[in-house]
């Protein structure tokens, strides 16, 4: 009865102190959103007020979008109770919108406004805009140009791994043959094959797609044989009590029950894979981001260099959280809850 | 309803026992290139449907003579069979029940039911046996559930339907109940008597506990220590259900822990 009661006290006393001033309450929820609003409106201040040091043709449109931007972030989170999930996910991101903002004020000073930071080398924020307005067909081929060049040898050196893996992983007499080879090659950095493998393959496109495979492939086979190998032999008496034939002990037992171990060594792969894309980019195919960044290199035109260098980042971590949703997909066994 | 279950009484006849003879089997690993024996000039005959339990001090080796039931390994000398027939390799006539529940946990409680009739690929024709076994063992709304889901005793109730949706002929027990608490043991000893009284497979249980084996079983073999021998057999006669205080129990009990060394505890 004592504990009944307890909990009853303790739940009428809950929304009392949700009762706190109205004004305190008002300033959490949407002080930080007037915050980030008058960052960003700084931003756009700082963009109109003085005079750029150089030529940028975009800096009156970039100072026009801030105060947008900062209209959006003020009614955005201080209406948030009115836009649904929209409202909330605004409000939860509001904090970042504020750091953004004071980053961007400060960037757009110290280089446009007066040059505290050498110029060619920190091109301010219209400028790179100025890229993505004006180089756009040309940074797209080569965005094009590098997924399909990573896809390529991504998925070809992840389907060698995975079924190298398996082999090494459930056969004595693979594993015998393969895994010398294997030691004796896989801890090469791929990147060192390239002299090799620019004048022995027909087109610098065949190169890299064959050293994009072998940099992928070499972590997903360690780590699938690892995978395979360490599948608990009671897994196996199970089956096999069942009436499982061999085949159905690896495609049904020994793959599903080493799948955690095939993701990490996808993600390893996608990783050093990256790496041996824009080196390849750079040196030898003449496409891609690797290819622009060079050739913006070549041309000092630095803005194109930082501009090219975003759109990679975005594109890599945008293939590791498309990696990370398929692997939730597919691993939602191993959670502590089920979700799809 | 009632009728719907009495149909699949009907459509599935209690799956009949078989016989299983253990002929001066011998056993021995190696470890480190020396021979450790574990199952000496060991003889056993069970009839068709008996419940026969194997008691011994741990480690003796009764695991080891389960193996070989189910085929998992071959004995180093001696011969066993399953009714007549050679024992070769695993059979789903032949099914283990594990001490730990080894459910697969990427698989749904209902996907690891079906393991076998999938392994057999005859899945397709006969997913109503799988339902049929979820049902035997009160799990039905835990079909979508997965391992990581379930208590313990759930977890092995799941591993006892995985086995009984091949409609064994013999069922081999590998002290499936040793890791429960005291209730959920109690209870599923009960459940195992009612099941093995309905479907009628010969059972052979591996347990360390002397009371399970007499409450369960109508025959206990007691083994020494390793290399394991056959010590005692001991018919149990009495009906079911049996009661823990039944004296006679009681008085075998006392018999079959003196055999084990273990009198002057009693």
């Amino acid at each position: 009865m004592s504990t009944y009661s307890l909990s009853d006290g303790l739940a009428s006393s809950a929304p009392r102190t949700s009762r706190a001033p109205l004004l305190a309450t008002w300033i959490r929820e949407s002080g930080v959103g007037v915050l980030a609003s008058i960052a960003w409106i700084a931003f756009g201040l700082s963009c109109l007020w003085w005079e750029d040091v150089g030529d940028w043709s975009r800096t009156h449109s970039l100072g026009i979008a801030a105060f947008i931007i900062a209209a959006v972030a003020l009614f955005g989170t201080v209406g948030a109770d009115y836009l649904g999930s929209a409202g909330q996910a605004l409000r939860k991101r509001a904090p970042w919108l504020v750091a953004l903002g004071v980053f961007l004020t400060l960037w757009e000073v110290a280089t446009a406004k007066f040059a505290w930071l050498p110029l060619p080398f920190f091109p301010p924020p219209q400028a790179i805009i100025e890229v993505y307005t004006d180089d756009l067909p040309k940074l797209l081929d080569s965005v094009f140009a590098s997924i399909k060049l990573q896809l390529g040898g991504y998925l070809i050196g992840a389907t060698i791994g995975f079924l190298t893996g398996v082999s090494i992983g459930w056969s004595r007499a693979v594993g015998y043959w393969v895994h010398p080879v294997l030691r004796f090659i896989g801890p090469l950095p791929a990147t060192a094959w390239l002299p090799i493998a620019f004048f022995t393959f027909p087109s610098s496109w065949s190169a890299s797609t064959f050293l994009i495979a072998l940099a992928t492939g070499f972590p997903v086979t360690v780590l699938t044989w690892s995978g395979v190998a360490s599948v608990s032999n009671a897994y196996y008496d199970v089956a096999r009590t069942l009436g499982a034939k061999p085949s159905f002990l690896v495609l049904k037992v020994a793959i599903p029950a080493a799948l955690p171990h095939v993701f990490v060594g996808l993600f390893m792969g996608l990783g050093s894979s990256f790496a041996v894309l824009v080196v390849a980019e750079m040196i030898g195919v003449k496409a891609g981001l690797g290819w622009y960044l060079q050739w913006a290199q070549g041309w000092a035109a630095y803005a194109n260099m930082y501009a090219a260098l975003i759109v990679m980042s975005l594109l890599c971590s945008g293939a590791i959280t498309l990696l990370f949703a398929i692997r939730d997909r597919l691993l939602v066994w191993q959670k502590g809850t089920v979700k799809w | 309803m009632v009728a719907a279950a009495a149909l699949a009484e009907i459509a599935t006849p209690p799956a009949a026992g078989a016989a299983l003879d253990i002929e001066q089997v011998s056993h021995a690993f190696d470890i480190d290139g020396a021979e450790l024996p574990v199952l000496s000039d060991v003889s056993i005959s069970v009839e068709p449907g008996e419940f026969v339990a194997l008691l011994g001090p741990s480690g003796c080796g009764k695991s080891t003579l389960l193996r070989l039931v189910a085929g998992l390994d071959k004995p180093k000398a001696g011969r066993l069979r399953e009714d007549e027939e050679r024992i070769r390799s695993p059979h789903p006539s032949r099914v283990v029940v594990f001490q730990d529940p080894t459910l697969f946990p990427w698989r749904s409680v209902w996907d690891n039911v079906a393991l076998g009739l999938e392994a057999q690929g005859i899945l397709k024709s006969q997913r109503h046996r799988v339902d049929d076994a979820l049902d035997l063992v009160g799990l039905s709304s835990f079909r979508n559930a997965y391992p990581h889901q379930l208590s313990g005793g759930m977890a092995q109730r799941v591993a006892l339907a995985r086995a009984l949706v091949n409609d064994p002929k013999i069922l081999i027990l590998d002290e499936p109940l040793g890791k429960l608490d005291s209730l959920t043991r109690i209870t599923m000893q009960a459940e195992l008597v009612s099941l093995w009284q309905r479907k009628g497979f010969t059972t052979l249980l591996v347990t360390h506990d002397a009371e399970e084996a007499l409450v369960l079983a109508n025959r206990v073999i007691v083994f020494s220590d390793r290399p394991a021998r056959v010590k005692a057999d001991i018919r149990v006669d009495r009906p079911y259900p049996r009661h823990r205080g039944d004296p006679y129990l009681a008085d075998l009990r006392r018999q079959i822990l003196g055999l084990l060394g273990l009198d002057a505890t009693w």
